[in-house]
């Protein structure tokens, strides 16, 4: 098996595997772990019970894609070395670094505080609580801020120095290579993308429960916020979305041109090519349904301005044209059509019947995972878009990967397959399953059996039931007690 | 003038040691769970760790990703020769990682994630275990590739390095639960830290021997005046530090066979740095052919030396945070 096959290809299969998957739970908790710090702090601040009865739901949740967003993500650190050792040797000195301190500054402080985040309410008390949930939610943001920077740097590359022995060196500044030219388009655009990715899974969820039951208080909470979020965020993104493309243009022509679809120079204006079927080999985009010199005026702000094509790229220097156009494509097709749900909400909340339109709400539960969607489509886009790089210009994919037959590749990345689907599919089942339930009232935390220091409900005897035997429905009727109830008995308790 | 890449090389083994100790014995425990019995026991054993583990886990990311920025060109090599070992010990952790959150989703199915649980641990100590052998026994380098074939890390001795860290990692958690449990749970824990320890003695010593056969280098570090001096120390220190487990294991002792399992892996881990140093990929590639270049380790180093004290104070708070035994709450 597999002897024959080009081990290269299998291994960018498997990079691109693994991180897909890998990047799905990140935009989640990176979002959700913001809004858990919203809904903690405004509990802290209003003092409604429903705002920490919505914490505690989505707490569960959180749980659950934090734990698979860890364990895939420790995957992703060893593969750069396993898979592409060739790109370890030369590129670490300059992004090596930068990957020690996204170690450094945001994985320790996610997993320092996690623990306290989501057992430790009655051990720490509730403004230690808090500053555990910030440091949770700003670790993911560090987290994302270096890993950034490290792919920004490896699309558009600069402050370096070549060794001697090959490999790329650090220049005199570091600012310059963290902050290289494309990283604080593609941040903005990413963590945009993170935040509205949850808000549009909790518009979803709110959703969903809304249709079974719209007087249910919580789920009108949650879908508000929600659809603020869609209302408000979406047209941002949107604008970060051009401003970064047009920062593409600058750096990357050809991504915009298989973007774009251009395989000509248009020298006065060139269409925007709307729908069509990219034809590699006739080069050309078959049934173009194209605005004319739109492209330009978007890209251009000038309806005649010439715009190169990849007739003046060399043939191999060009990206697959295919994937980078529809993934575009279906980038920019959810994002309008959110814009489209932000909007109706926006009607609906002025006509005040935000929780009265069963087809506003179905179309939020519809758009409810297009976040993972256009994620996903939009790194396909600028991935795939660089290739055949992977560090620009510099270092090309082909020549980057590790000394390994076909037949090691291969068995590995069926591994990861098999695993992935069966593990991550299960998680993600359970996390349905836990959004299939209403929230509610007295909301209970993350629970675990009836021991140890991660009882909710600490002092209060906690009920008799056979840990090995519970069931969600059991778990649900452990009585929440308030925190502030239980305050004194716990100084009482602590040494 | 002082040397960045040493301190490099120590920051890493430190890395490295954190790792094996605090993973170690969140490992052992899941090495030791089909002993427990289902219900209480096995939620007071998980429930001891669920709030640290991935913590500790991160500790394996610096030791990594730590590698990756000082020593590029090591880690471009031990991985791709280690490489189903690596990958074994990745889904390892896939399992066991997920299992603490499944297990509590699905009480249908909590018996299979509690066997993920076990075997995932098991095949991530396993692999680390020979990992360690692998790189031990010699990788063989051309130019600045890996050169050897992809079976060339499974030999007799990493087979019993890697035995010797599922028995380390079964010590460390067996001892952990001396230290968190109590009643029948803890009486427990103190017989499987017996049998652990004297495992683990065992195969440290096997290994010991070993070492100097595997290489003639090894054998001369070891044997040779003047190094014998220096370096006689450790097995010394590690069989008098193993007695006083023993004894702290055989009396109602509750946190000391813990401290003392982490010291006897702390002489552990000396002797292998003694063994390899100056070495970070034997036999070809010393720490400073593989070092990063200076501007690197200087910004790295900065970074290191802010947060590596608040990293250690916060952990330390989580642990505080949690401390006592599993199930005190609730019950008294």
């Amino acid at each position: 098996m597999f002897e024959g096959t080009d081990a290269i290809l299998l291994a960018r299969i498997q990079f691109a595997f693994t991180v897909s998957f890998h990047f799905i739970f990140p935009a989640f908790s990176i979002g959700l772990a913001s809004y858990l710090a919203v809904l903690e702090g405004l509990w802290l601040k209003t003092g409604k019970p429903v705002y920490m009865d919505l914490f505690k739901y989505w707490l569960k949740i959180f749980a659950i894609a934090f734990a698979m967003g860890v364990v895939s993500g420790i995957v992703m650190s060893y593969q750069f070395g396993t898979n592409w050792s060739v790109f370890s040797d030369v590129a670490g000195p300059v992004i090596g670094p930068l990957m020690a301190y996204e170690v450094l500054t945001a994985f320790f402080l996610e997993a320092g505080f996690l623990g306290v985040m989501l057992f430790g309410m009655n051990r720490v008390g509730k403004k230690l609580h808090y500053v555990a949930t910030l440091m949770v939610a700003g670790g993911t943001f560090i987290s994302a801020f270096w890993i950034l920077s490290v792919n920004s740097w490896m699309q558009t590359p600069v402050g370096y120095e070549i060794g001697a022995n090959g490999q790329f060196l650090p220049g005199d500044s570091w600012m310059e290579i963290i902050f290289n030219p494309s990283f604080p388009y593609r941040l903005f655009h990413t963590v945009l993308a993170a935040y509205l990715t949850t808000a549009f899974v909790v518009g979803g969820v709110g959703a969903w429960h809304l249709l079974k039951d719209r007087t249910n208080g919580h789920a009108r909470r949650m879908f508000s916020m929600a659809m603020w979020m869609a209302a408000l965020v979406v047209p941002v993104q949107i604008f970060a979305g051009d401003l970064h493309g047009l920062n593409t243009l600058e750096h990357q022509p050809q991504k915009v041109m298989a973007m774009e679809g251009h395989y000509e120079s248009h020298p006065d204006g060139a269409p925007l090519i709307l729908f069509g079927i990219p034809d590699s080999d006739a080069r050309e985009v078959k049934y173009a349904v194209e605005i004319p010199k739109a492209s330009s005026l978007i890209l251009k702000h000038d309806a005649d301005a010439p715009l190169d094509g990849l007739d003046t790229i060399p043939l191999d220097e060009q990206p697959p044209v295919g994937i980078v156009f529809w993934s575009f494509r279906i980038m920019v097709g959810l994002g309008f059509a959110m814009l489209g749900v932000g909007l109706w909400s926006l009607i609906a909340r002025w006509r005040g019947k935000l929780y009265d339109w069963p087809w506003l709400h179905k179309a939020a539960l519809v758009m409810g995972p297009s976040g993972f969607v256009a994620v996903i489509a939009g790194w396909i886009t600028t991935e795939v878009g660089r290739q055949p790089y992977v560090i620009y210009n510099l270092l090309r994919t082909a020549d980057a990967a590790s000394p390994l037959d076909a037949p090691a590749v291969g068995s590995s990345l069926i591994a990861f397959v098999v695993v992935y689907f069966a593990v991550f599919g299960t998680g993600t089942w359970y996390i349905l399953k836990l959004m299939s339930q209403p929230p509610h009232a007295h909301e209970t935390g993350v629970k675990r059996g009836d021991t140890g220091p991660i009882r909710t409900a600490g002092i209060t005897p906690g009920p008799t039931q056979d840990p090995g035997n519970l069931s969600p429905d059991s778990l649900s009727s452990i009585e929440y007690v308030e925190p502030q109830d239980i305050e004194p008995a716990r100084k009482e308790d602590g040494e | 003038m002082i040397d960045l890449t040493v301190i490099w090389a120590f920051i890493i083994a430190f890395a490295i040691f954190a790792y094996v100790v605090m993973d170690g014995f969140d490992l052992g425990i899941g090495i030791l769970f089909p002993s427990f019995a289902p219900g209480r026991e096995r939620d007071r054993a998980m429930n001891s760790i669920a709030p640290v583990w991935d913590g500790n886990e991160t500790w394996l990311v610096l030791g990594g990703g730590g590698l990756f920025a000082a020593f590029p060109l090591a880690y471009a090599i031990i991985l791709p020769a280690t490489y189903p070992l690596i990958i074994a010990m990745l889904l390892g952790l896939v399992f066991r990682g997920v299992a603490f959150e499944y297990r509590w989703r699905d009480p249908s199915h909590r018996r299979f994630w509690d066997a993920a649980f076990t075997g995932g641990s098991l095949i991530a100590a396993m692999a680390q275990g020979m990992i360690l052998g692998a790189l031990l026994q010699g990788i063989e380098i051309d130019g600045r590739a890996y050169a050897g074939s992809w079976w060339d890390w499974l030999t007799p001795y990493t087979l019993l390095t890697g035995l010797g860290t599922v028995a380390g990692y079964a010590l460390l958690g067996a001892t952990w639960l001396v230290w968190k449990l109590d009643g029948e749970g803890q009486a427990h824990a103190r017989k499987l830290g017996k049998i652990a320890a004297l495992a683990t003695l065992a195969l440290m010593a096997g290994v010991s021997l070993l070492n100097l056969f595997v290489r003639p280098e090894y054998s001369d570090r070891w044997l040779t005046a003047p190094e014998l001096y220096w370096v006689a120390p450790i097995p010394i220190a590690t069989l008098i530090v193993a007695g006083f487990m023993w004894h702290a294991l055989s009396r109602d002792r509750h946190s000391k066979p813990f401290w003392l399992a982490l010291l006897l892996f702390f002489f552990g881990t000396a002797g292998v740095g003694v063994t390899i140093w100056p070495y970070v990929a034997p036999p070809d590639l010393t720490i400073w052919e593989a070092a990063a270049p200076v501007r690197s380790q200087v910004f790295m180093l900065i970074g290191v030396a802010i947060t590596m004290p608040l990293i250690i104070a916060y952990t330390a708070w989580a642990y505080w945070v949690f401390r006592g035994k599993v199930g005190d709450e609730g019950y008294h």
